[in-house]
């Protein structure tokens, strides 16, 4: 068995913990009263240009479905009803949990505030701007627009459809992907001024674009300092980070925000602050988690083992690249602000294209290759996979991931489980499960 | 040095009291609904039967689903808990020290773990159906009405291949009731349920990967109609110990003898 030095490192609350929950908080109540200020509301998902809606105006509120969907599930009595709604209209349990979750408090006319306040009246979307990443989300809307109907409000909808591939990077034989999305992009403004009846600002397109790759490349740089033994940052605590880059990531406050948050994590990298003071074992993870059952995290740290984070907590919002000595880091920022509409429209697709969770789509050996590269780099000794039922987009390949981590001679643990829907997830099994993983690398309870 | 391994399974509590690697007693009883006191009645019958007391025993380890029961609890007072991978781990490799791949079927749960030098290389457990443990084989046997230790002879006289559903141990009854009525001899239906239960586990074991030497533990492994249909499934022979069901014990005690490792 592994001798266990006994290691206590400091450990301080994070001092950005309450404006990150005010932000969030604001949110979804900007969404709710937006028409109350004259504004407009609309709907989509997390991995849409958020940033092309922004040049409506300034008091242009969204809510994006998955984070929705996360919420819920977080409150799993609420998560229940909306789970019983969607069956009862007909629809599988089968499909994505968050997509169901969303559908439910549609179908139930209740919108869920982030401290679990249940709000009569669901507020529908004014539009609907999504993308098609995956088999749910090209369905996900048109089911929300068909519900609306129902509800007696036409809700207009416009979707991009971004299936070029993920770029290893763009040559120039290659344009004709980016055209491919950029053209859309234009017909979107296009219609949005129909839809909306607004002038577009492309000034204010220009700012939310370079606000976009501003926050999502300060989320890298603010996951990279975890690499730092003892790791600053806990994935759990993460989630509750990286949310903003998920709900409002071509918005000013949320690049304010990520430069408060590197700033102080870097000075807890300087200072020795951990997240887990017991820290003595890392681990990632990888996709949703199930967010009904967090306190997984907090029996991984009984062992003192801490989850620095995941493909899913870095690459979902923020921007990597490959260094040619083969190192993953924070992509660069292009060296000027858009200035144009075209010029912003290539940027924003070039920068988005580079997601690192499109890999998981498109390419397993590539997505097990940044999974390696993480093992390296913030010197992780297991990885816990998570089998996420709720979603076949981030699930898929995730057998071959475990097979291609294995043969590279890293621990892995993989469990079963849903993102948004418990009744996929066995609670004592899996903690039991964890436990016998920790033990057979080693590790030994420190306490119960 | 004395120790004492407490496997405290869904069904049955096992106990293996060991001296410098020879094993001086083994006890085994059903486990009731007062978990600590089924475990607390074997530990005495072992203690018993190796002519020794508490106080003679340097260290103990519990494993098995109930192991936190015995945890520091008197009589027992187990100085340690280990999972039940671990201590499979352990106790197969203390009695062949060859294995590679350990195969444990008990009454709640199927294991299949990969093993180098007795050290827990990988693992996986059937997580959601009891299809794939002896309780299934206790369920069908309900259905058929055969005694649970004559459905191991049975199925061994049936040489016919009836395909059946493992997938969930309800339904698979509601098919051992169709087949009743469709006239299929007894033995055949035996044969099926074996079949099924084998190619549950090894689609299991698989995921870990089989590397020889095979070792298989646990209640099932008294089953003789068990092992053909699952070395069949996994293209190899497997090793069946003599007291396959204190394996897992017989680990907790090698761990309580090395609490340094």
């Amino acid at each position: 068995m592994t001798t266990i030095e006994m290691k206590e490192y400091p450990t301080e609350p994070l001092k950005c913990w309450e404006q990150a929950k005010n932000l969030r908080k604001n949110y979804y109540e900007d969404y709710l009263h937006a028409h109350e200020k004259g504004g407009l509301r609309w709907a989509g998902g997390a991995w849409s240009f958020s940033a092309i809606p922004a040049g409506l105006g300034e008091d242009v509120y969204c809510i994006t479905g998955e984070p929705y969907g996360a919420t819920v599930a977080f409150f799993k009595d609420f998560a229940s009803k909306c789970h019983d709604a969607t069956e009862a209209a007909g629809f599988p349990r089968t499909l994505c949990a968050y997509m169901r979750n969303y559908w439910g408090s549609i179908l139930l006319d209740k919108y869920i505030l982030t401290d679990g306040t249940v709000v009569d009246g669901y507020p529908a979307p004014d539009f609907i701007w999504q993308d098609h990443i995956c088999c749910s989300h090209g369905k996900w809307y048109q089911l929300v627009k068909w519900l609306e109907k129902k509800r007696g409000k036409e809700v207009p909808m416009h979707c991009i459809d971004v299936s070029v591939g993920y770029p290893s990077d763009f040559s120039p034989e290659e344009d004709y992907k980016v055209n491919y999305i950029v053209e859309q992009l234009n017909d979107g403004i296009n219609w949005l001024e129909k839809v909306t009846g607004r002038k577009y600002n492309d000034a204010l397109l220009c700012d939310a674009v370079w606000n976009e790759m501003k926050a999502t490349s300060l989320w890298a740089e603010v996951c990279a300092l975890n690499q730092a033994i003892p790791a600053p940052l806990d994935e759990k605590s993460m989630y509750s980070l990286y949310v903003m880059g998920t709900l409002m990531k071509h918005r000013p406050e949320c690049v304010a925000f990520y430069e408060t948050l590197r700033e102080e994590v870097k000075d807890r990298v300087k200072r020795g602050i951990a997240a887990v003071s017991t820290e003595r074992f890392r681990v990632i993870t990888d996709t949703q988690p199930p967010w009904g059952f967090l306190k997984i995290f907090r029996e991984m740290e009984k062992y003192g083992a801490v989850s620095v984070g995941s493909l899913y907590t870095f690459g979902l919002i923020g921007m990597w690249q490959y260094q040619p000595d083969g190192t993953w880091t924070p992509k660069l920022m292009p060296p000027k602000k858009p200035q144009t509409r075209d010029e912003a429209l290539q940027s924003i697709v070039r920068w988005t294209l580079h997601k690192p969770e499109w890999a998981h789509f498109y390419e397993p050996e590539l997505k097990t290759k940044m999974m390696e590269s993480i093992v390296k780099q913030w010197k992780v000794n297991a990885v816990l996979l998570h089998y996420n039922r709720g979603c076949e987009g981030l699930s898929v390949h995730i057998a071959e991931n475990r097979h291609g981590l294995m043969q590279a001679g890293i621990p892995v643990f993989p469990f079963e489980g849903n993102m948004g829907d418990e009744r996929d997830f066995d609670l004592a099994g899996t903690m039991a499960r964890l436990n016998a993983f920790f033990e057979s690398m080693g590790l030994k309870k420190l306490k119960e | 040095m004395i120790t004492a391994g407490v496997d405290v399974g869904a069904k049955f509590a096992k106990v293996v009291i060991l001296k410098d690697g020879q094993i001086l007693a083994r006890a085994k009883a059903l486990v009731g609904f007062d978990v600590l006191k089924s475990a607390s009645d074997v530990f005495e019958t072992a203690l018993k039967d190796a002519g020794l007391s508490r106080g003679d025993i340097q260290r103990v380890v519990a494993t098995g689903m109930g192991r936190n029961a015995v945890l520091q609890k008197p009589p027992i007072n187990a100085d340690e808990v280990v999972s039940e991978v671990v201590a499979d781990a352990a106790g197969a490799y203390q009695v062949v020290p060859t294995v590679k791949t350990v195969i444990d079927v008990g009454a709640e749960e199927g294991r299949g773990i990969k093993v180098e030098g007795g050290k827990v290389k990988d693992f996986v457990i059937n997580e959601r159906c009891a299809a794939g443990a002896g309780t299934f084989v206790e369920a069908m046997a309900r259905a058929l009405e055969v005694k649970v230790e004559d459905m191991g002879p049975f199925s061994l006289k049936s040489t016919n291949t009836i395909p059946m559903n493992a997938q969930c141990c309800v339904f698979a009854e509601s098919e051992v009731v169709s087949l009743i009525h469709s006239k299929i001899s007894k033995e055949d239906i035996a044969k099926a349920i074996h079949d099924a239960i084998a190619g549950r586990i090894s689609s299991m074991v698989l995921r870990v990967g089989v590397e020889k030497d095979v070792v298989l533990i646990g209640g099932c492994a008294l089953n003789p109609g068990f092992l053909p249909p699952l070395e069949k499934e996994l293209h190899t022979s497997i090793i069946v110990l003599e007291f396959p069901e204190f394996v897992s014990a017989l680990g907790a005690a090698v761990i309580a003898a090395n609490p340094s490792r």
